[in-house]
């Protein structure tokens, strides 16, 4: 396959895996999280340091995770004890203190960031890694969705208080939501970060959380076919229209505009609503 | 006297946080909307500003005109993209709010080039005096006395006028206030009205402090102003002014301190997060 088309493959997989990771928190959980970037870029960071100090990619791959995820338990954890609409802002200005903080800390690279990360398999191994962890990501957000645990998470997105008094411990539910979605996020920066060969702190910005958001929404928050189908495509959007790339921003934002005005529940929304008709 | 210069820095800053933050603290106050895009209004009034000036009006009647544009833009916004998200959930509002901010930046960049434009003649970034040992240059003393009196001019207009106790009632019940014949879109209207007129004279003050007017100016202003209504505690107007000045010291202070370790844009966050650990209705919000 063509090296191009390869890489990007593999950039779509990264893109997909971070928009279901990110379903699972803000749409199964109804969590709005705008700080994603910096779970992503918790599992890159974590994981370039320790392969270039010389672990096996393995043992860089699962720290990268578990960072991740240790984050979001953090994050999750003080959010739990602020109301709503403050979840918004507290993600964000988590997003907002990561990229401040890596920014001037020489021994992650500062500005520069970390660079020569060892490649630990070809091309096409990375690929199929990619597409193994978007497959274990859509399966996990399935086998959740069946059980008892996905029945919590929309009973809590859709009314929180009612789940309360039904007896939900709430705190736990948004807690394991964070988590798990997190890591995901972590593991999806690991591969980033050993695919890319660099990483910069304005790779894990706050625009690129808003991005993964914008694929979330056009796709249909809380729809998993929905959402693999927005990363896909707001993915190869910038690709495969070079002029695209350059309105990239101008058009995600009018996206999400034009989304929300005309269906809140994004593409699998439409499809929905017109299979009922 | 090195401390002193920077508590002067801090404040002026921090008058003009407080000039956009009092604009997202009386939307939210009516609708519960965070309005992030409230910062695309402040760089449309520095466009305006900076092009009219370089048309050749003077600095005062551009900044009127970015004014009056910011004052019929914000309820544009709102007719167009908040008004018919009202029944939906917050959140599609502000995803929406988002997607605006981003679209509109990136269409300003389009616009007017992403390099930014300057001022062809801007006779108070020039200009200034010493007081009491500290140099305060023209446009920073206009930042504090426009927020000074745009701040009271408001707050005489909340108490002492008809519009403005309609506006209060809406707040505080606006089906009773519907009954006492308060159309509360038009008061929301007018809101958005005054809110986007101070972000535009914010905007054309700031394209002045910096000589500088740029796509991307008001995103961090955006974030950091939703920090400040929260640490104010959200829809509290003087909790929301006292967050805006405190934090506008501790980014002069802290950009001094902390520079090693943090970045400038990053502390307003810091605070954020510290803050609502301790108190997670906000500085000055009610428990509940």
């Amino acid at each position: 396959m063509d090296a191009y088309i390869l890489s990007l493959t593999i950039f779509v997989a990264i893109n997909v895996a971070l928009a279901l990771s990110l379903n699972l928190i803000s749409g199964f959980c109804g969590q709005i999280s705008l700080g994603h970037a910096a779970f992503y870029g918790t599992g890159a960071y974590v994981s370039a340091i320790l392969s270039v100090s010389g672990a096996p990619f393995a043992v860089s791959f699962v720290a990268g995770g578990i960072a991740a995820g240790i984050l979001g338990f953090v994050v999750g954890l003080a959010s739990l004890r602020v109301r709503e609409d403050f979840l918004a802002i507290t993600t964000m200005g988590v997003n907002f203190l990561f990229v401040g903080f890596v920014r001037k800390q020489g021994w992650l690279g500062g500005e520069i960031g970390i660079s020569s990360i060892p490649k630990p398999m070809s091309d096409a191994g990375m690929a199929t890694l990619a597409w193994i962890l978007v497959a274990a990501t859509a399966l996990l957000l399935v086998a959740i969705r069946r059980s008892w645990l996905g029945t919590g998470f929309t009973m809590i997105a859709q009314d929180e208080q009612a789940a309360t008094s039904l007896g939900l411990n709430v705190g736990r539910f948004k807690l394991a939501a964070f988590v798990m979605g997190t890591a995901g996020a972590g593991f999806a920066g690991v591969l980033y970060a050993h695919v890319a060969q660099l990483i910069v702190p304005d790779a894990f910005g706050f625009v690129v959380s808003i991005s993964i958001l914008a694929m979330v929404v056009v796709g249909g928050i809380g729809s998993i076919y929905g959402v693999i189908v927005g990363a896909v495509l707001l993915t190869l959007l910038p690709e495969l229209a070079r002029f695209a790339n350059d309105y990239k921003l101008l058009i995600f934002g009018a996206l999400m505009v034009v989304v929300m005005l005309i269906s809140p529940g994004g593409l699998a929304g439409a499809v929905q609503r017109l299979r009922a008709r | 006297m090195f401390h002193l210069e920077l508590l002067t820095v801090g404040l002026i800053q921090g008058a003009m946080y407080a000039m956009m933050a009092l604009g997202l603290t009386l939307i939210y106050g009516l609708l519960r909307i965070l309005h992030i895009a409230h910062a695309a209004l402040f760089t449309l009034g520095a466009y305006a500003g900076v092009l009219a000036a370089n048309a050749g009006l003077g600095l005062l009647p551009a900044a009127i005109v970015a004014v009056a544009i910011g004052g019929i833009a914000g309820p544009l916004v709102y007719l167009a993209i908040y008004r018919p998200l009202l029944d939906k959930p917050p959140y599609v509002a502000l995803i929406a709010a988002i997607g605006l901010l981003i679209a509109l930046e990136d269409g300003f960049r389009l616009v007017f080039g992403p390099y930014g434009l300057s001022f062809d003649n801007n006779p108070w970034f020039i200009s200034g005096w010493m007081i009491g040992g500290i140099y305060l240059n023209a446009v920073q003393a206009a930042i504090a006395v426009t927020a000074i009196v745009s701040i009271a001019a408001f707050t005489w207009f909340s108490r002492r006028t008809r519009a403005g106790v309609a506006w209060r009632a809406t707040v505080t019940d606006p089906a009773m206030a519907r009954t006492f014949g308060v159309e509360p879109d038009r008061v929301r209207i007018l809101s958005f009205a005054i809110a986007s007129m101070l972000a535009a004279v914010a905007g054309v003050l700031i394209g002045l402090l910096n000589n500088l007017v740029e796509p991307t100016m008001g995103s961090i202003i955006a974030y950091k102003g939703l920090a400040i209504i929260v640490l104010g505690g959200l829809g509290n107007v003087p909790g929301t002014l006292v967050a805006a000045l405190l934090l506008g010291v501790a980014e002069s202070f802290g950009q001094t301190y902390l520079d090693q370790i943090l970045d400038r844009d990053a502390i307003a966050f810091l605070v954020l997060i510290v803050v609502l650990m301790v108190r997670p209705q906000g500085l000055f919000g009610k428990a509940g």
